[in-house]
């Protein structure tokens, strides 16, 4: 039976995050927001609450855990882990999208981990914090164009190259880095490795100072003949044409709706604090009346309300797909674009409603409106989402649909 | 309830009457329909008041039936088995029925007669009406179930989708907020093929309307009954309706007002707009027309509610708004892929092709607004704001994706030899419509 109210089940969890948010992130915002690369110590007592969790069974939603695709018997509707994250990371970025990126053992790397490593992978790296390294100086979006090599020597493989952008770096004890086996095959060569911090030839180069998201640390690393055994190679170790980038696509067909949920939570807590600043100022927002009989900022609200409200459906669609074994890579990326450009718009127009309310940094307005850019770019920025939606619709290779 | 026991209810029903439905037979319907556009051209708009049905309280329950509350925990976007039949034949219905006609329909500004008695057949309007009465509902609020009929319908055409679902909008409204008296007396008559036409009447011609500052009045007489005054816009199949579902202001705010055409006073002109054309749209003027007590929906009593009213007449719109924009997302991915410049299909620019993910993107959000606001007001929860969001996405992306289809087939998308101009014209109505339907 339709319905796309959260469900019940997960109140308890929605609760807990929001409590998390409101009590632990909101207060230590604006502190690491100025103190760039200074590590947030209040999260160590959250990362180990989230451990506990995890361990009890009851995390379901808390962070980067909750991605992996079981194999389930079909047992009708089922609203169970793909959904619980992102309802999660909802809550957690109504707090601050920083914290969440740098929570402790929550990595990106972690979700390519739990996504689609293999069961003595799975333990060997239980507990640990893992790092994404993807993108290289000369390719973003184009990561079949990875120049980082991976050359195989007995058990090991020989790491070359360079990274850039790795969310955590710094904090991490794991980076899981994206090479390729063979430049010139493209895509299906490209396999991830899950590489020890403190392995020789895997050097930090340097700590970036961003726009936003400034509490979460982005660094460099270089990669110079950095030996991995080959146990630590994520998925299969052949080079597949046919099955192609599908090994390493897996991750972000199931991230993708939590970077839209970081985004729909950051718009709604911008949303929930500009409504309190208009009603203060006696602005009323009729949702009777029709928008033209109210005032321009009421007006202007409830448009972005709408906007909010369609990121976060589609959000959950994309999540419940997963949770029910749909195929959802259309809708992870419309939930991603949908989600990625309404969280810029909305935090720059309620920076604009609230004036300089909102652009000064005694409120948390502009820091959100300087977060919020960044959700719009990694895991695929809007104009990949286009494109991956586009060339599904039309039924187009990415050789037509450039 | 099993599989089996909702495909043995409302199920098999349904396809027993579009077993039945002579008006599916396509050469014949063919020829009614060019019958009834000759007819409808030559003889305009009329003066109503003459042949009217008498409408006779059948013997029915002394307590008005109320539609349950339909609810579920999980977070679910299944359609029902009876929903997805439902989608499925009116699907068909609208591809092979109301798309080759529209055009036709448009430009005649009706729609045949075959075609409101095909879709009475296939039992949209039967499903609002309590088994007791007669219909194959009551059992649930079908506003979910009514949002994927108009989704559907306005796939084919969102004109001729307004001209069947108008007599549906007042069925719904008797069934939610009628009295037992107003139930056995008009409800039970949407029941079949024979059902009046009939609209809800809220809209006012003037800039800025505002559904709760209503101009039309209904006075209280001395003897108990009231007079009503006023001027309404826009009200689909005015001319041939026999029934008017009709929101005045009255000392208690505003209510809505049961009002047989027949009734001295009422002064209906031809107002044909940019779109909404094959629903025939009217101006209908109320000149101190007397009404009894009992034509208050609801007497007075009990749970209307204006305020929902509202919300659900304009989630009908949105419903529409999401058909029509599927509609027009499906024409343009084949358009666009056949349509070479430059040596290759125009989809492989990116310009192009980008502007056709923009309009999933904004369609799906537009589905799940409407579908929300829909399952809320099914469940009998709060759903005023979710409307409002709704209304205000549909009104906003729809507009501009019937600019967007236009703008992406050219010189093509502005001639009538596509659907896509009628596109245009019909989804600029959502953001302007209030009342008429009614999920």
């Amino acid at each position: 039976m339709i319905n796309l109210e959260n469900p019940k089940k997960f109140r308890g969890l929605v609760d807990q995050a929001h409590q998390v948010a409101k009590e632990i992130f909101r207060p230590n915002s604006r502190k690491y927001d100025l103190a760039e690369h200074e590590y947030p110590k209040e999260l160590d007592i959250l990362g180990a609450l989230l451990d506990g969790m995890h361990a009890s069974g009851a995390g379901e939603g808390a962070g980067a855990a909750g991605v992996r695709r079981d194999s389930v018997e079909d047992q009708g509707n089922r609203n169970s882990s793909n959904l619980s994250t992102a309802l999660g990371t909802m809550e957690l970025c109504w707090g601050d999208v920083g914290f969440l990126l740098t929570m402790p053992r929550q990595g990106l790397g972690n979700s390519a981990i739990a996504s689609v490593a293999n069961d003595e992978q799975l333990k060997r790296f239980a507990g640990r914090w893992a790092a994404m390294a993807i993108t290289e100086p000369h390719c973003g979006s184009d990561s079949a164009a990875i120049r980082c090599s991976a050359t195989k020597d007995g058990d090991h493989y020989v790491l070359n190259g360079d990274k850039i952008f790795v969310t955590s770096g710094d904090r991490a004890d794991l980076v899981v880095v994206w090479a390729t086996l063979d430049r010139n095959i493209g895509r299906a060569a490209v396999k991830s490795f899950v590489v020890e911090k403190g392995t020789p030839g895997l050097e930090l180069v340097r700590l970036e100072h961003k726009l936003g998201i400034r509490a979460s640390d982005t660094v460099q690393f270089a990669l110079r003949d950095c030996r991995v055994h080959k146990d630590n190679l994520l998925g299969d170790p052949e080079i597949n044409v046919e099955k192609g980038f599908a090994g390493v696509m897996q991750t972000f067909d199931n991230t993708r709706p939590l970077v839209a949920a970081m985004g729909v939570g950051l718009a709604r807590a911008c949303l929930e604090e500009t409504r309190k600043t208009l009603e203060q100022a006696g602005i009323v927002i009729d949702y009777n009346r029709p928008a033209m009989v109210q005032s321009a900022a009421a007006a202007q609200f409830m448009a972005m309300e709408a906007d909010y409200e369609a990121a976060r459906l589609l959000t959950m669609q994309a999540a419940w797909m997963a949770d029910n074994r749909k195929p959802n890579s259309l809708q992870a990326s419309m939930a991603k674009a949908k989600a990625g450009r309404s969280c810029v718009d909305i935090a720059l127009k309620c920076v604009e409603l609230c004036g300089s309310i909102g652009y000064g940094e005694g409120e948390l307005l502009e820091k959100w409106a300087r977060d919020s850019k960044i959700l719009d770019i990694f895991e695929g920025t809007q104009q990949i989402q286009l494109l991956i939606i586009a060339r599904r619709l039309l039924g187009k290779t990415s050789a037509e649909l450039k | 309830m099993t599989v089996t026991q909702n495909l043995m209810g409302l199920g098999l029903k349904v396809l027993n009457r579009l077993g039945g439905a002579k008006a599916l037979d396509d050469p014949k319907l063919r020829k009614t329909a060019t019958a009834v556009l000759k007819t409808g051209a030559a003889t305009g708009f009329r003066l109503i008041g003459t042949v009217n049905r008498q409408f006779k309280s059948v013997r029915g329950p002394n307590k008005a039936l109320r539609p349950g509350a339909a609810s579920t925990d999980l977070f679910d976007l299944t359609p029902s088995d009876e929903q997805q039949m439902m989608r499925d034949t009116l699907a068909g219905f609208a591809a092979e029925q109301l798309r080759p006609n529209a055009q036709a329909a448009d430009t005649a500004c009706a729609t045949p007669k075959a075609i409101l008695q095909a879709a009475a057949e296939l039992g949209i309007g039967s499903m609002q009406v309590h088994e007791e009465l007669g219909g194959v509902g009551g059992a649930e609020r079908s506003v979910v179930t009514n949002a994927i009929i108009a989704e559907a319908l306005a796939q084919g055409d969102l004109g001729m989708a307004v001209a069947c679902l108008a007599p549906v909008g007042v069925a719904a409204a008797l069934a939610e907020w009628g009295t037992a008296q107003q139930q056995s007396t008009y409800l039970s008559s949407f029941i079949d093929e024979k059902a009046p036409v009939a609209a809800i009447a809220v809209l006012e011609p003037r800039p800025l309307f505002d559904p709760f500052k209503l101009s039309t009045s209904a006075r209280r007489t001395d003897a108990g009954g009231y007079v009503l005054s006023g001027e309404k816009s826009l009200v689909p199949m005015a001319a041939s309706a026999e029934l008017f579902l009709v929101a005045a202001s009255t000392t208690h705010g505003p209510q809505l007002f049961i009002v047989e055409s027949g009734a001295k006073g009422i002064h209906i002109t031809a107002e044909p707009a940019m779109g909404l054309r094959a629903a025939a749209t009217a101006r209908v003027r109320f000149d101190n027309v007397q009404l009894n007590a009992s034509a208050l929906l609801g007497g007075g009593e009990g749970d209307f509610s204006y305020e929902n009213f509202i919300a659900r007449s304009r989630l009908a719109w949105c419903a529409l708004a999401v058909g029509t924009s599927q509609a027009a997302q499906d024409y343009l991915v084949t358009y666009c892929n056949e349509r070479i410049a430059f040596g290759e299909p125009i989809s492989h620019r990116q310009a192009v092709a980008f502007n056709i993910s923009n309009i999933a993107i904004e369609t799906d959000g537009m589905r799940l607004l409407t579908w929300r606001a829909a399952a809320l007001a099914a469940a009998g929860k709060p759903f005023v704001r979710e409307a409002a969001l709704a209304r205000r996405l549909c009104a906003d992306k729809g507009t501009q994706i019937g600019a967007d289809a236009v703008q992406l087939l050219g010189g093509h998308g502005f001639v009538k030899e596509h659907p896509v101009e009628r596109w245009y014209r019909d989804l600029r109505a959502v953001g302007i419509m209030e009342g008429g339907l009614l999920l």
